[in-house]
């Protein structure tokens, strides 16, 4: 029946995604390109708010996050900057060396640590691909009529990214390319402290050091950071089978790369329930009672992540061989 | 009810009343009609257009883009009408604006938050369940159990002082009796909207709430910033408004099904665990929200019909979660069955954020009575309560044995 053919479909297609395509890559200033990234069969892909990020599973066991940058408004793509670092780790070189369209990759989140809170004004501040969590930021901010103002540094005006996207907005947007203006003006840009008003920064770490000392006289939670270096090494992620052992029947479910923890079980008879299966509702929370979750939610703050002791299995994976669940 | 294509566009026309009496008493013969005459079928009575299949109706919740909530998420229309009351700023709002509130709240109610209310909640409904048998196994299920747990346990964890508590029912009653039409029973309710107004309002300040409860959790968001001074009693209003009738009609969704289909209830008495199976395909089953309405952001095509910008659309919500075309046996209550992916407390960013709160009531209640209670029966004809919004029973009368 081809009905049922077309429901199946729209529930796969409504949830699942554990992996995005590169739909194009280009190349948008001196070491930085951008990715747009599609669902393999053209779906939604989950909501996010500025300031998300996503990870991004590359190659062999690479994870690395990366800010969405794109329309939020536009349910099908997602847009990342992904800047060369000279001291790469990997992700970035395989980025900028290897990744093609065509090309999937595996997805995390979005997850946000980095919310944008409600404001009569901001105050923006980029340091180079910092600029990516902030350029959303800004739409927001255009949309709900709230004063703000953009202070972007970077190496080279050539290394400076979304210049052109910026210009649109005139004199709110101060590009200050250090070998054209020095460092920063930090102070004279921050100011004294005003009530209502909010203050975003992203960059590299001696930019946000600078920010703080600038903001020394701003009440602390009026700062609001977000680390741009390359992320923390995670825990590896496998690209290999691994197996959840259900604690309650002593059963033992083979995950394979290709299906959710939670598709396994379900195709071994063990249906837990769920609901949006994106890792943003919790519905499916489990306990782990064994073994090291490789948390892939938008719930848990850190601590909860590090404590280990439940997961999404919508999903979230395992970075150990094998996982003991509370089922 | 008249049903006809319409022979211009091939769009089925109903004239039936969705909100009507004869429906809201037994709506499942209008879903089947409505989901078996098309993808979307035109209203002419409100003139909306309908969904009512599973796959329409979730791809619509799912597309805030599209299918807007901030102009009402009922028949009125926010962008040409007054709402009867400051639009709520996590049902009636979308991005931009939904977000902050939307985070503070699914933080607060969320389900590693509620860790600490699931053992009190338990003694809790043990102590509950104990004293409805202590006077006597037959009794009337909706304000024994359904209506006395959640306001037993709710309004405590909110934070809500002692006085006029009994206003909560019949203002959630009315606040979802006016996504409806102006009928007679929004009617019913407007004489008390200004008083009952005024009190949960009252409710929702600062200095009303007690210091551990979710009001206070909101207004501390407030002072760290994450929501504004302005908004924080919004989100208060918003847990008033739409925890409680709710899960009372929850519960007694869930009792009904028990009390009609025995060999469910001796499975989850045989195995407790699978009472949050059993709440989740009591919402799938009966869906104590039956409709809510979005309005079109651009004109959005719908399996070959095009529905204009600017157009008010009923998302049968119930229908949906009984649609064969995407369940096996969906008139069927099973808790055999995995309920996963019902609409019945929406879905994507709308979708209910109390759904944890409702959850964890419910297993508590179900948990204490599977270990006290052998059987469950209908000790007479169940009535329903009629609601623009809600599936609701009025008095559900029951025999229990005690194990």
């Amino acid at each position: 029946m081809p009905q049922v053919e077309q429901s199946n479909e729209t529930r796969r297609s409504a949830v699942d995604r554990t992996v995005v395509q590169v739909a194009e890559k280009v190349r948008v200033a001196d070491g930085v390109v951008t990715l747009t990234l599609t669902a393999p069969d053209g779906g939604r892909l989950p909501d996010w708010t500025p300031g998300a990020h996503v990870d991004l599973t590359l190659g062999d066991g690479l994870s690395r996050q990366y800010s969405l940058c794109g329309d939020r408004w536009d349910a099908h793509s997602y847009r990342v900057g992904v800047l060369l670092e000279p001291a790469s780790r990997g992700g970035s070189r395989y980025v900028h060396e290897q990744l093609e369209p065509g090309h999937v990759v595996g997805l995390g989140g979005p997850r946000n640590h980095f919310p944008l809170v409600p404001a009569e004004s901001y105050l923006f501040v980029a340091g180079g691909i910092g600029i990516t969590p902030l350029l959303p930021m800004i739409v927001q901010a255009q949309l709900l009529g709230a004063d703000w103002r953009l202070l972007y540094g970077g190496r080279t005006r050539s290394s400076m990214a979304f210049l052109a996207e910026l210009s649109a907005y005139g004199d709110r947007v101060a590009v200050r390319p250090q070998d054209e203006s020095g460092l920063l003006d930090l102070a004279g840009f921050v100011g004294d402290p005003r009530p209502g008003t909010e203050v975003y920064s992203c960059g590299p770490a001696p930019l946000l050091t600078a920010m703080e000392a600038a903001c020394a006289a701003w009440p602390a939670r009026a700062l609001h950071t977000e680390r741009f270096a390359a992320a923390e090494q995670g825990p590896p992620v496998r690209t290999a089978a691994f197996d959840v052992q259900l604690h309650r029947t002593g059963r033992t479910v083979t995950v394979t790369p290709d299906v959710s923890v939670l598709e396994a079980l379900g195709a071994a008879g063990v249906d837990v329930l769920s609901s949006c299966r994106q890792g943003t509702c919790g519905t499916c929370e489990t306990t782990v009672l064994a073994g090291v979750p490789d948390h892939r939610d938008s719930l848990l703050s850190d601590d909860e992540r590090a404590a280990g002791d439940c997961m999404y299995p919508c999903v979230s994976r395992s970075c150990s061989d094998r996982l003991v669940l509370d089922l | 009810m008249t049903l006809a294509p319409s022979p211009a566009t091939d769009l089925p026309v109903s004239d039936a009343d969705p909100f009507g009496h004869e429906v809201l008493e037994d709506p499942l013969p209008l879903h089947h009609q409505l989901r078996e005459a098309g993808p979307v079928v035109y209203l002419s009575r409100y003139d909306v257009h309908a969904l009512s299949r599973y796959e329409q109706v979730q791809a619509a919740l799912v597309d805030w883009q599209q299918f807007q909530s901030a102009a009402g998420v009922g028949l009125s229309n926010f962008r040409t009408e007054e709402p009867w009351r400051p639009p709520s700023l996590l049902l009636e709002a979308d991005p931009p604006r939904h977000d902050a509130p939307r985070r503070v709240l699914t933080a607060v109610l969320g389900p590693r938050a509620l860790r600490r209310l699931r053992d009190r909640w338990a003694a809790d409904a043990e102590q509950l369940v104990d004293e409805v048998l202590a006077a006597g196994t037959e009794f009337d299920a909706v304000p024994a159990l359904a209506q006395a747990f959640p306001l037993r346990v709710f309004p405590d964890a909110v934070g809500l002082g002692p006085d006029g508590r009994e206003n909560l029912l019949p203002y959630g009653d009315h606040a979802f009796n006016a996504f409806g039409p102006a009928n007679d029973l929004v009617a019913k309710g407007t004489p008390r909207v200004a008083e009952l107004s005024g009190w949960v309002g009252e409710q929702c300040a600062r200095a009303a709430l007690s210091e551990d409860g979710f009001g206070a959790a909101i207004w501390a968001a407030a002072d760290r910033g994450e929501i504004t001074p302005q908004q924080a009693p919004l989100v208060v209003r918003s847990l008033l408004t739409a925890g409680v009738d709710t899960t009372v009609h929850a519960l007694s969704a869930i009792l009904h099904a028990f009390a009609t289909h025995p060999d469910q209830w001796a499975r989850l008495v045989a195995d407790p665990s699978l009472a949050r199976v059993a709440f989740d395909e009591a919402i799938r089953w009966e869906s104590p929200v039956q409709t809510f309405f979005r309005t079109t952001t651009a004109d959005v095509r719908i399996g070959g019909v095009v529905v204009p910008e600017g157009r008010k659309v009923l998302l049968f919500l119930a229908a949906a979660n009984r649609d064969p075309r995407r369940w096996t046996d969906p008139d069927t209550f099973d808790l055999g069955r995995d309920p996963s992916g019902h609409v019945g407390f929406g879905m994507g960013l709308h979708q209910c954020v109390g759904q944890h709160v409702a959850r964890l009531e419910a297993e508590a209640v179900l948990t204490a009575l599977s270990r006290r209670v052998r059987t469950i029966a209908l000790a007479g004809p169940a009535q329903r309560h009629h609601n623009n919004t809600l599936r609701a029973w009025h008095s559900m009368p029951v025999r229990l044995t005690v194990r």
